[in-house]
C-alpha cells in the first residue's frame, strides 16, 4: 500500500471515492439532501477531480447534527464513540464500526513503523485517555505492532517522569509542548538525559516548529517525529512522519486530500499552500466528504528518500481560526514561535496577546528570561528584546511589543498549549 | 576582596519587591544595600546581604532569574568630596563605572560605595594606591 505507483493509488482512490459518496447518499439524510440540492448524484463521480462539485462538511454540520446525526450505519454497528474537547460548543461526536478500528489501528501501526518504533519499544502514552481520540488510537496501533505500551495517560509530571525512568520508556507520544514542558521539569528534579532511554517522541494534537522539535530533541536525546490527524475524520493516522521527516506522508489509500484557498473555496495545484480538506474513502461509521480541517498545509509529491510513494503534507503551518490578522497582515503563531526558539537566553514558553488600541491592532509577545547572565547590565535586557523585536519584524513585516516576563510565569499546559490572548473582541 | 552582589530579574508588577524580600526575610538572609533599576515593564533589583550564597539559593529555588556578580566597594568617613575623589582616580585610569549605590553604616559614621566598574582588578590596584578604603566582603557581611 505504502509503494503504490500515483496511477495505482488513484485508482483505489476512485474506487473508494465512489463507494463512499453512494454509502453517504443512500444512509446519511443529511448528505441525501446535500448532494441532490448540489446535483452531485454518486453516479455523476466519474474521475478523482469530480469531488470537487461536491459541497464541503464543516465542523458545524457535525454539530448541527450533534450527537448522531451523520452516522451511516444503524447503532448496532457502531462500536467505539469518540468526540471532540467541545471548548466552543457541543462536542462533535464520531463512532467507528469495527472495521473503522481495524482500519485505525492498521493507519497507527504504519505511522509509529515508519517513526521507526517495533516490538522492543517501550511506549509511554501521555495523552489524555478519554473522549479524545489521541490516546486510544496510538494505544491500538502500537500494541498491533507489538510494542509494550504504558497507558499513563497525562498529567502528574513527576509520576510521569518515574515511569519513563523505571520502566525504560523507549517512545514518547505527547503534545510537543508537554514533551517540552516535561524535559523542563526533568531538569529540575535533578534527572539526567542518561536516565532515560527514550529515542523516539511521537508528537501531534498540536503544531509545532522545526525549532521546537530541535529543542525537544537536544532536551531528550530522541528523534521527535510529527503525525497528523484530526477526530472528525478519524483521531492521529491521517499521516504521519516518517524517519527522514520531510513532510508527514498520507494515508492515501483511506483519505482523499485536497488544499483549497480558504476564502473562495477553490481547489489549489500542488505546492501551494492551502486548507486540507479531506474525504474519508473507507469510513463505515461517519463517513465524511469534503471535510474542511482549517488547518493550513502544503502538498508534496515528490519522492521520499524512505520508499514510500505516498503524497506528503508540510507540517501544519497554522490554523485557519488561528490565523492572526493584524493590522491586515497574516501572522501564524508557528511563524513567531520559529524565531523565538532561535533566541538564547529565554525559555521555550510564549505568549501572545492582540489588543486594539484606537483603530490599531497591537501584538504583544510574552516571553520567560531564563539566563542570569543578562543580569548583569541593564542594557542586556534592552538589547535582548530589541533583538526580539527585529527578528519578529523581519519575519512578520510588523513591529511587536515584546515582554520580558520572569521564569515560570506564562501558563503551562499538559494538553494542548494556549497561547494566543485574543483581547480584541472584548 | 570583591562583594558579591544578587541580581534578580523583576517584571513591574504591584508585591513584586515584597515577595523578594519576603523569601529572603523568611531564610534569615539579611540585606545590607539595595537598588534598583527599572523601565515600564521590568527591572534589575540589586542586592548585597551578609549571605550570598543563600540568597541566591533561595531565590533560585523560588524560580526568580537570579545571578551572582562581583563588585566592589569603597568607604570613607562621611565628608563632602570624598566620593569625588575615588571616582576621579578611577576616570584617570579610564575604569568606567556602570552603575553605583550606597549606604551608611549602622553608627552612620562610614558610607559605602558599592561600584560595578570595568575592570575590577585594575579599579581595586588604583583604588588602593590612591589610598581609598577598599571594604573587605566580610566587613559588610558581617555588619
Amino acid at each position: 500500500m505504502e509503494t503504490m505507483s500515483r496511477k495505482q493509488t488513484e485508482e483505489l482512490q476512485l474506487e473508494h471515492l465512489k463507494q463512499v459518496v453512494s454509502h453517504c447518499y443512500n444512509n446519511v439524510p443529511f448528505y441525501h439532501q446535500r448532494l441532490d440540492e448540489a446535483g452531485v448524484t454518486p453516479e455523476k463521480i466519474k474521475t478523482l477531480s469530480d469531488v470537487q462539485y461536491i459541497p464541503f462538511t464543516t465542523k458545524e454540520d457535525i454539530r448541527d447534527n450533534y450527537p448522531y446525526g451523520l452516522f451511516a450505519v444503524p447503532m448496532k454497528k457502531i462500536v467505539r464513540i469518540h468526540a471532540s474537547s467541545g471548548t466552543t460548543g457541543k462536542p462533535t461526536v464520531v463512532g467507528y464500526t469495527r472495521k473503522d478500528l481495524d482500519t485505525w489501528s492498521e493507519l497507527i501501526a504504519r505511522l509509529v513503523t515508519a517513526a521507526g518504533c517495533t516490538e522492543e519499544d517501550v511506549a509511554q502514552i501521555c495523552f489524555g485517555y478519554g473522549l479524545f481520540t489521541g490516546a486510544l488510537g496510538l494505544h491500538y496501533g502500537l500494541e498491533k505492532i507489538g510494542a509494550a505500551v504504558v497507558p499513563i495517560s497525562s498529567g502528574n509530571t513527576k509520576k510521569q517522569l518515574m515511569v519513563m525512568k523505571d520502566f525504560g520508556t523507549t517512545t514518547i507520544i505527547s503534545t510537543p509542548s508537554y514533551a517540552l514542558y516535561m524535559g523542563e521539569q526533568a531538569r529540575e528534579l535533578g534527572y539526567k538525559k542518561e536516565d532515560f532511554k527514550l529515542r523516539i517522541g511521537l508528537f501531534g494534537s498540536e503544531g509545532s516548529s522545526v525549532e521546537m522539535r530541535s529543542q525537544i530533541e537536544e532536551l531528550w536525546g530522541l528523534l521527535a517525529t510529527d503525525n497528523y490527524g484530526l477526530s472528525e475524520v478519524m483521531g492521529p493516522g491521517v499521516s504521519g512522519d516518517c524517519h527522514l521527516r520531510e513532510g508527514m506522508h498520507i494515508a492515501e489509500d483511506h483519505f482523499l486530500t485536497e488544499l483549497i484557498d480558504p476564502k473562495t473555496g477553490t481547489v489549489l495545484p500542488v505546492g501551494e499552500t492551502g486548507e486540507l480538506v479531506i474525504t474519508t474513502l473507507t469510513k463505515e461509521g461517519i463517513p465524511l466528504l469534503r471535510y474542511r480541517t482549517k488547518d493550513i498545509t502544503r502538498f508534496n509529491t515528490e519522492p521520499c528518500g524512505c520508499g514510500r510513494t505516498s503524497m506528503r503534507m508540510d507540517k501544519i503551518k497554522g490554523r485557519t481560526d488561528d490565523m492572526l490578522k493584524i493590522r491586515g497582515v497574516n501572522v501564524f503563531p508557528t511563524q513567531i514561535e520559529s524565531v523565538l526558539m532561535n533566541i538564547e537566553k529565554i525559555g521555550p514558553h510564549y505568549e501572545l496577546i492582540v489588543r486594539r488600541d484606537g483603530y490599531m491592532d497591537t501584538l504583544e509577545v510574552k516571553v520567560e528570561v531564563i539566563d542570569g547572565s543578562l543580569l548583569e547590565r541593564y542594557r542586556e535586557l534592552e538589547r535582548l528584546q530589541a533583538d526580539i523585536r527585529e527578528n519578529l519584524k523581519s519575519v512578520l513585516g510588523i513591529i511587536c511589543k515584546v515582554t520580558l516576563a520572569e521564569p515560570k510565569s506564562i501558563t503551562r499546559y499538559e494538553g494542548k498549549a494556549k497561547r494566543i490572548v485574543d483581547l480584541r473582541n472584548q | 576582596m570583591f562583594i558579591k552582589q544578587i541580581s534578580i530579574f523583576v517584571e513591574n508588577q504591584p508585591g513584586r519587591l515584597a515577595e523578594i524580600t519576603g523569601i529572603l526575610g523568611q531564610n534569615g538572609v539579611d540585606i545590607r544595600a539595595v537598588s534598583i533599576a527599572d523601565t515600564t515593564d521590568f527591572g534589575i533589583l540589586r542586592i548585597v546581604v551578609d549571605n550570598p550564597k543563600k540568597a541566591y539559593e533561595v531565590l533560585k529555588e523560588a524560580d526568580f532569574t537570579v545571578t551572582l556578580t562581583d563588585v566592589i566597594a569603597i568607604g570613607f568617613e562621611d565628608r563632602p568630596g570624598g566620593l569625588a575623589e575615588a571616582l576621579n582616580v578611577l576616570e584617570s585610569q579610564k575604569i568606567s563605572v556602570e552603575y553605583m549605590y550606597a549606604f551608611i553604616s549602622r553608627e552612620g559614621k562610614t558610607a559605602y560605595v558599592i561600584l560595578r566598574v570595568s575592570s575590577n582588578e585594575d579599579a581595586i590596584r588604583i583604588l588602593q594606591e590612591k589610598n581609598v578604603r577598599v571594604v573587605a566582603p566580610e566587613e559588610i557581611y558581617n555588619m
